[in-house]
């Protein structure tokens, strides 16, 4: 018997049965879907951290105080800074471009103007940072580096901040307070968008110098360095560092690249996507044995009709063939339903809820692949009792 | 793997079945049960033989036997001139195949698939392309009489026309044996009567094989040549009227007592 003969005998025998064969499937359909949502979210989650990520500018190193450890990123927090505003000259020797480095301290406040109050990051950065974090201003400029040396009261508002602040209104030329000192609006900044339902736009950015005398602090968080191409970048990071080791041989710093972010948080991530999807597994694991389970059943059932075919012709292989096809059928289909179900989910996930997710291609394929599988290894059993049923008992059995 | 003729008339030379002294044994727990004790006798090409006998007499493991759905304990026996004590599983299932048409008592036909695909599965088995065996399968449903019962399925037919299917289905592979089980048992006198009609005319204008197994004397006295089968001994066999078997001196003493 030919193989796409045994198919048509195989869909057949299903097409007789269809309710329980719908119910057999549905294990595997129920675990197919489960694990394609759950890698669409993982692999979603991964995008949208890594866009972030590099959001913050191409090429970008951070050089932060203290020991940044990716193998342990939950120990790397940092101790209170010893960066000062001006080691900012360390680093633009290094790079060769002023340009391309920008400090930064960061803090929370409320910020008032009128009668309308509301608490956000302010950031103290210099006039560096829209070239260096990629944030484009959308209406008025950013701060000069005179605005940075004079430590002028001006600030730059995230889009969320002045649509609080001030709705439909341009808010350039107005006042605001800032934790009760008063800072002139000059610009605001492009929609920069969410990540995980948090808005990146309700900031207020301020001279550094300001930011410092308001705070009363003259530590700086972070240096951020633009790398002129992504291929200095690991080498860059390298002479940063010992730049400022050299300058300070008894403190601790780091400089920490895009790359070192997005590896740590991609092996979060892909721990998290693999244990859900294990569990997510299981249920297909077990659809599987509820499709070894009713094929036993079924070769109970057809022992006549085994009979019957082996007293007409049919070899040994030829029955084990053909209970063996029905068993995969059952779970190949029940794997594309459940594809078909899984990407819808994701889809829908990724549209309604707050959770990313993006179907990767190959998810797809790879569930495809593992429910035919799933049939072949589950379906092996019954299916050599089909074909080893002997023809005299098969045949006498009623 | 071929055949041991070409398909067509069957060869005359080679009979259809020959059995020289075949036992079968089956052990049941710790017991062996004697099911046939030696069992000798040939069915010639064309022949049209009954098998009689009461229930529990062996003529049911004598039917499995000659259809090769099981194998003796000891002697030998050839269908269509291939000892089947010396065919593997896979081998026997080739020479079912080909050599022999089954009609059962209860029909045993697939309750959803259409009359011309139940005729047609012997060909399934012996690999014959899709067209050929629609071809076959139809003609062999005109041959019974059920032409224009072709797409019909089995539950949609009367008892009788079940059994014509049955009855197309064992030719189809041009068989050198047709072996019926009880062939008229559960069906009325008329459909009974037509079935047997059928049966005797493929082997009056075939030159196929028949034999008959039941237990039903009238139906046995139609054949040409009956063959008595009692506590797993042939008792009586009309083609040896004065021959019961020398190894078996205490069934003649019955039967002559």
């Amino acid at each position: 018997m030919k193989g796409w003969e045994a198919f048509r005998v195989a869909v057949d025998a299903l097409r007789g049965n269809r309710l329980r064969s719908l119910l057999t499937m549905l294990g595997v359909i129920i675990g197919i879907a489960a694990v394609v949502v759950v890698v669409s979210i993982g692999s979603g989650a991964r995008q949208q951290i890594e866009a972030q990520v590099e959001g913050l500018g191409s090429n970008l190193i951070l050089v932060v105080p203290g020991q940044f450890d990716t193998a342990n990123p939950t120990q790397g927090a940092p101790a209170v800074s010893t960066l000062q505003f001006s080691d900012g000259r360390l680093l633009a020797d290094v790079v060769g471009d002023e340009s391309l480095v920008t400090a930064r301290v960061t803090s929370g406040a409320v910020v008032r103007a009128g009668a309308v109050e509301t608490f956000v990051t302010v950031q103290g950065s210099d006039q560096n940072l829209p070239e260096v974090f990629t944030r484009p201003v959308a209406q008025g400029s950013f701060f000069t580096a005179t605005d940075v040396d004079t430590r002028r009261r001006v600030a730059v508002l995230g889009s969320g901040t002045a649509q609080t602040l001030f709705g439909a209104a341009d808010p350039v030329g107005r006042q605001v307070t800032v934790a009760g000192t008063r800072f002139r609006v000059v610009g605001v900044l492009a929609e920069q968008g969410e990540s995980f339902g948090v808005s990146q736009d309700n900031e207020v950015h301020v001279p550094i110098t300001a930011a410092q005398r308001l705070f009363g602090v003259d530590r700086v968080d972070a240096f951020a360095v633009k790398s002129p191409t992504s291929a200095q970048v690991p080498e860059l990071a390298g002479q940063l560092w010992r730049a400022l080791k050299d300058a300070y041989p008894d403190q601790e710093f780091s400089a920490v690249t895009q790359t070192q972010i997005l590896g740590v948080i991609g092996d979060i991530l892909g721990l998290l996507t693999a244990v859900l999807a294990s569990i997510a597994g299981i249920s297909l694991l077990v659809g599987g044995v509820g499709v070894s389970n009713i094929m036993l059943v079924s070769v109970r059932e057809r022992t006549r009709e085994i009979g019957l075919r082996k007293a007409l012709g049919a070899r040994q292989r030829d029955v084990l063939v053909q209970f063996l096809v029905e068993a995969v059928l059952l779970t190949s289909v029940g794997g594309v339903i459940g594809i078909v179900v899984g990407v819808g989910g994701s889809l829908l996930i990724g549209r309604l809820s707050p959770l990313p997710a993006a179907v990767e291609w190959w998810s797809p394929v790879v569930a495809f692949v593992v429910s035919a599988a799933v049939g072949i290894f589950f379906g092996v059993v019954p299916a050599r009792r089909a074909g080893k049923l002997d023809p005299v008992v098969a045949l006498r059995t009623d | 793997m071929s055949g041991p003729r070409a398909a067509g008339a069957p060869d005359v030379a080679v009979p259809a079945i020959e059995a020289v002294d075949v036992t079968r044994s089956y052990s049941a727990g710790d017991t062996a049960v004697h099911a046939l004790r030696g069992v000798s006798f040939t069915v010639a090409a064309g022949e049209y033989a009954a098998i009689v006998g009461p229930s529990g007499s062996g003529k049911s493991t004598l039917m499995h036997l000659l259809g090769c759905l099981d194998r003796p304990t000891t002697g030998v026996l050839r269908v269509g001139g291939r000892d089947v004590l010396e065919l593997s599983d896979t081998e026997l299932a080739q020479l079912r195949n080909r050599e022999i048409g089954f009609v059962f008592q209860a029909f045993q036909l697939l309750p959803r698939s259409s009359a011309l695909d139940n005729v047609a599965l012997p060909l399934l088995y012996r690999g014959v392309r899709a067209s050929e065996r629609r071809e076959r399968a139809e003609a062999s449903l005109r041959a019974v009489g059920l032409g224009h019962r072709l797409g019909h399925r089995p539950t949609q037919m009367s008892g009788g026309e079940q059994q014509r299917v049955a009855i197309a289905r064992a030719l189809v592979g041009e068989p050198r044996i047709l072996l019926a089980d009880e062939p008229t048992g559960n069906l009325d006198s008329r459909n009974g009567a037509e079935v047997m009609r059928i049966l005797e005319e493929l082997n009056g204008t075939r030159g196929v094989a028949v034999v008959l197994v039941t237990h039903d004397d009238e139906v046995a006295g139609r054949a040409h040549r009956q063959v008595r089968v009692r506590d797993g001994l042939v008792e009586l066999d009309t083609a040896r009227p004065s021959a019961a078997p020398a190894t078996a001196p205490a069934h003649r003493a019955e039967g002559a007592a």
